[in-house]
């Protein structure tokens, strides 16, 4: 009987590989250097790992492709806030991986309770990464009228200025930055075993639950409070002067780098702040700048806490297809960071088109096509258009990759040289779209004369250093 | 082979939407008789009508079909309605503003998340309104309505269950809760957990009689609604509670003097928070029909001033499961050609649409191989030159010969 056991990569692969050495289970390409998805384990050989992000894991165990799974709880909770009778069973608190979720305001905006957010006749605006438990917060707090901005990170860089709330996990090491005020604990997490519901059911896990179990040790304990670090009570830019300023947005990630080395070229300099890493300075005179996601930036930008974002034409390009009048245009290309959006599938599989896909799916011989992506709305419009009938999409939160065969059919996904597709034994069989770093902005631009003067300079910069390239 | 439908709906057939239309016939004529007149409010509406305190209770929130529209970058939520009430609220302040009274009434389906998928998740009611008045004649006429058009429907049996949430308002204010946690029990009275309020009573025992009256002895007049007033004014009176009870005693008389028997049940009324007055559901055989009550607050929750409304919705799913006779229209004539040939066909599209016209529905036969359900069945024989008809009369086995349309229609004779 093979059991199929799903595995957390990011800050809890470390704790787990030692819980999993500790069982008697040794994985090899368990780490952070493999490059492989599919651990090994010799000692049970009826044993499938694979290695997902922490957040797909819940999702996987709750279809029923992976028996177990190993995840922070808050991903558990996430998933049933929305959908609760997912067929997801929380088995075990592992007791390692502890953080709190906290909605968290910003001090300088003087709430010390939710009591006045409740009646305030205006919405209430919540970022997070857990857009699930927000809603679920707002509900069961009686906001009178709130909106979620569903962020792929950053969410404690939103207040003040660009949301009244953000719900954020906090561990011990990842203090809150001091002038965010914890208004309610949400939550408090730590690792977790959960089962498919119908394997717990009907399938005899026990083989791997003694084990587990047998190694694991659960200290209850109440959350701490929230910690902060040290430093000024108010954020490097207040609301009033990030308003007052042209509101431009830059990449974390692997795309800052090359960011930097464009604006540089522009003549334009980026100075690191070290108490506000996500507000750094910069030299032009007028402009303020927030370090948030290039994935949350098109709807920033549409919903108008920002006037300019360096992000993708793949993440613009995403955003247009869920909201296709969105007031969201691209400026400039800015020729860096270029990479192809493609439709890839297993090596293995008898299809080189979309049309090879669809005659595959009108033959009967594939009932249903799996579309795995983190970009999905280009997925979702992309079976749409290609009449890839019936799908069902798969959203997915990081090594994509992983997914192709086992867990899904299709993938769409970004690829600069095609080789690490090629690596896991993938082809590419359409390319979606060509994507580079671009300047986006609103389609009508700031309200400000001299704001609309800045962007103009800001853009006229930009292009004057991409022609000296 | 294996169901495309979504789990948690319904199809509605031929003889489902028989009823359906039934229903909606005798609800409309009814409510049009007494005044009242059609609206239809979107299915889209936005969440934050339904979210603040004193609409839907949370338990209902989590269950919403909420999502972000193709335009909702703002982050703001649409939902599928998942009531009907709240969206008429909207609508009266947002068209109506003045009239005083709306009568308003409307068929439409309302949205709720059910877990197993046995219960539909979309659900039709009919539903009537009165926004503008504040006399508890207005909550009298709408229970009659609701009665008129159930017994319009040859429903019996229907027991009428009769609650205030004035006076379990009154009654948690007595016992020094927050306003937050007036909510949470006036929610847990109304789901049926009477064990919350009695745990409170511990705050004032000088009510423990009456609250444990209140629910253990379900009360069947206004008599009984006297008694317990007589019981909750000691030691000292309470004026909220009195003008509550006063309200409550002035409806069952009405409805004893209108010979409508009800039942004194106060844990009725599940799920909305937005009822301030009387509250009241219809059951048939332990199962609800339907209920509604009046919601002082809402119109004021929703920016339109100090307007005071109430009203009722029926669920036209449980009302179907119920009713014992609904018209049908069945095809009665069949025409059908015996000539070969495109040139007889423009005649037997006119003789099916002069027996149309006479009131017939009529079928144009496009190839029944069985036997048919027809009264009549008018077969054009001879050649295109020179058509003739044979009508034959299934009820009396008879068979008439005829020479031209009209003389059809004469053999089938109009319809009555």
């Amino acid at each position: 009987m093979q059991l199929k056991l799903a595995l957390p990569k990011g800050r809890l692969m470390a704790p787990t590989g030692e819980l999993l050495r500790s069982a008697g289970l040794e994985l090899t390409g368990y780490d952070e250097q493999s490059r492989s998805y599919r651990p090994q384990c010799r000692d049970m050989p009826g044993l499938f790992t694979k290695v997902f992000h922490e957040k797909d894991i819940p999702i996987q165990v709750a279809i029923g492709n992976y028996d177990l799974g190993i995840c922070g709880r808050e991903w558990v909770e996430e998933l049933l806030a929305k959908y609760p009778s997912s067929a997801v069973v929380k088995v075990r608190d592992l007791g390692y991986g502890r953080s709190d979720l906290y909605v968290v305001t910003s001090r300088s905006d003087g709430l010390s309770t939710l009591d006045v957010l409740r009646t305030r006749a205006g919405a209430v605006s919540i970022a997070s990464e857990y857009p699930n438990l927000a809603e679920q917060f707002a509900l069961r707090h009686r906001l009178k009228r709130f909106k979620v901005f569903p962020l792929w990170g950053s969410a404690a860089a939103y207040p003040p200025e660009n949301a009244d709330l953000a719900l954020v996990a906090q561990s011990p090491d990842t203090p809150l930055y001091p002038w965010l005020v914890p208004l309610s604990h949400v939550l408090r997490s730590s690792a977790c075993l959960v089962a498919h519901r119908n394997s717990w059911r009907s399938r005899d896990l026990s083989c791997l639950l003694a084990r587990l179990c047998a190694v694991s040790s659960v200290t209850e304990s109440d959350h701490t409070p929230a910690g902060r670090a040290d430093g000024p009570g108010t954020p490097a830019v207040s609301r009033a002067a990030w308003d007052s300023s042209v509101r431009l947005a830059l990449p974390d990630g692997h795309q800052r780098e090359p960011t930097l080395a464009c604006l540089r070229k522009a003549g334009i300099h980026i100075r690191d702040n070290s108490v506000d890493p996500g507000r750094p300075g910069i030299s032009v005179p007028g402009v303020s700048v927030k370090v948030i996601r290039p994935q949350d930036m098109p709807l920033q930008v549409a919903n108008g806490n920002l006037d300019l974002a360096i992000t993708g034409d793949d993440w613009l390009y995403d955003h247009l297809c869920r909201f296709p009048t969105s007031p969201v245009r691209k400026i400039l290309g800015l020729g860096f960071g270029r990479v192809r959006v493609v439709a890839v599938v297993s090596g293995e599989m008898p299809v080189d088109s979309p049309q090879d896909l669809r005659d595959l799916l009108r033959s009967g011989r594939l009932g249903r096509l799996r579309v795995a992506s983190e970009y999905c709305n280009i997925a979702d419009k992309y079976a749409r258009d290609n009449h890839l009938s019936p799908y069902r999409l798969v959203p997915t939160w990081g090594a994509s990759e992983a997914f192709l065969p086992e867990d899904a059919d299709v993938l769409i996904e970004n690829t600069q040289t095609g080789r690490t597709l090629a690596q896991h034994g993938l082809k590419i069989i359409d390319t979606i779209l060509e994507s580079t770093g671009c300047l986006i902005g609103g389609t009508t631009g700031p309200d400000t004369a001299s704001a609309r003067e800045v962007v103009d300079s800001l853009v006229r910069a930009l292009e004057q250093g991409m022609a000296e390239d | 082979m294996e169901t495309q439908r979504c789990k948690g709906s319904r199809d509605l057939l031929p003889e489902d939407m028989a009823k359906f239309r039934h229903i909606e016939h005798v609800f409309r004529s009814s409510c049009l008789g007494w005044g009242y007149e059609e609206i239809r409010t979107p299915t889209l509406e936005y969440l934050h009508l339904f979210t603040s305190v004193g609409t839907l209770t949370p338990e209902m929130l989590s269950r919403v079909y909420s999502f972000l529209d193709w335009d909702g970058w703002s982050g703001e939520r649409v939902v599928l309605r998942p009531d009907g009430t709240i969206p008429a609220a909207r609508l009266y302040i947002e068209n109506l503003a003045g009239v005083r009274p709306a009568r308003l009434f409307y068929v439409e389906n309302v949205f709720t998340f059910e877990e197993t998928g046995r219960e539909s998740r979309e659900r039709w009611q009919c539903g009537a309104e009165i926004v503008g008045s504040a006399r508890p004649l207005a909550d009298v006429e709408l229970i009659a309505l609701a009665l008129d058009v159930l017994d319009k429907l040859g429903i019996q049996g229907v027991r009428l269950h009769l609650s205030h949430a004035g006076v379990i308002a009154s009654l948690l204010a007595r016992l020094g809760l927050t306003s937050a946690e007036q909510a949470e029990a006036f929610n847990r009275i109304l789901a049926g957990n009477s064990e919350s309020l009695r745990d409170l009573i511990g705050a004032a025992p000088q009510l423990k009689d009456a609250v444990s009256l209140l629910f253990e002895v379900k009360g069947e007049s206004a008599g009984y609604l006297r008694n317990l007033q007589a019981l909750l004014g000691r030691p000292s009176p309470d004026p909220d509670l009195d003008a509550s009870m006063n309200d409550f005693i002035a409806i069952a008389d009405s409805l004893t003097g209108l010979r409508h028997e009800y039942e004194i049940d106060i844990a009725t009324g599940k799920g909305f928070e937005y009822y301030t007055g009387i509250i009241f559901r219809f059951y048939l055989d332990g199962r609800v029909l339907g209920g509604g009550g009046r919601y002082d607050g809402l119109v004021p929750l929703l920016g339109g001033g100090a307007v005071p409304a109430s009203g009722f919705a029926l669920r036209i799913d449980r009302l179907m499961e119920h009713i014992a006779a609904w018209e049908e229209v069945k095809p009665s004539v069949l025409v059908r050609s015996e000539v070969d040939g495109t040139a007889v066909v423009p005649l037997c599209f006119e003789v099916a649409a002069l027996l149309r016209k006479a009131g017939h529905a009529v079928e144009l036969d496009q190839g029944y191989t069985g036997p048919t359900a027809h009264r009549w069945v008018v077969s054009l024989q001879g050649t295109a030159a020179s058509p003739r008809f044979a009508v034959a009369d299934r009820a009396s086995g008879a068979t008439v010969q005829a020479d031209s349309p009209a003389q059809v229609v004469e053999a089938v004779g109009k319809c009555s």
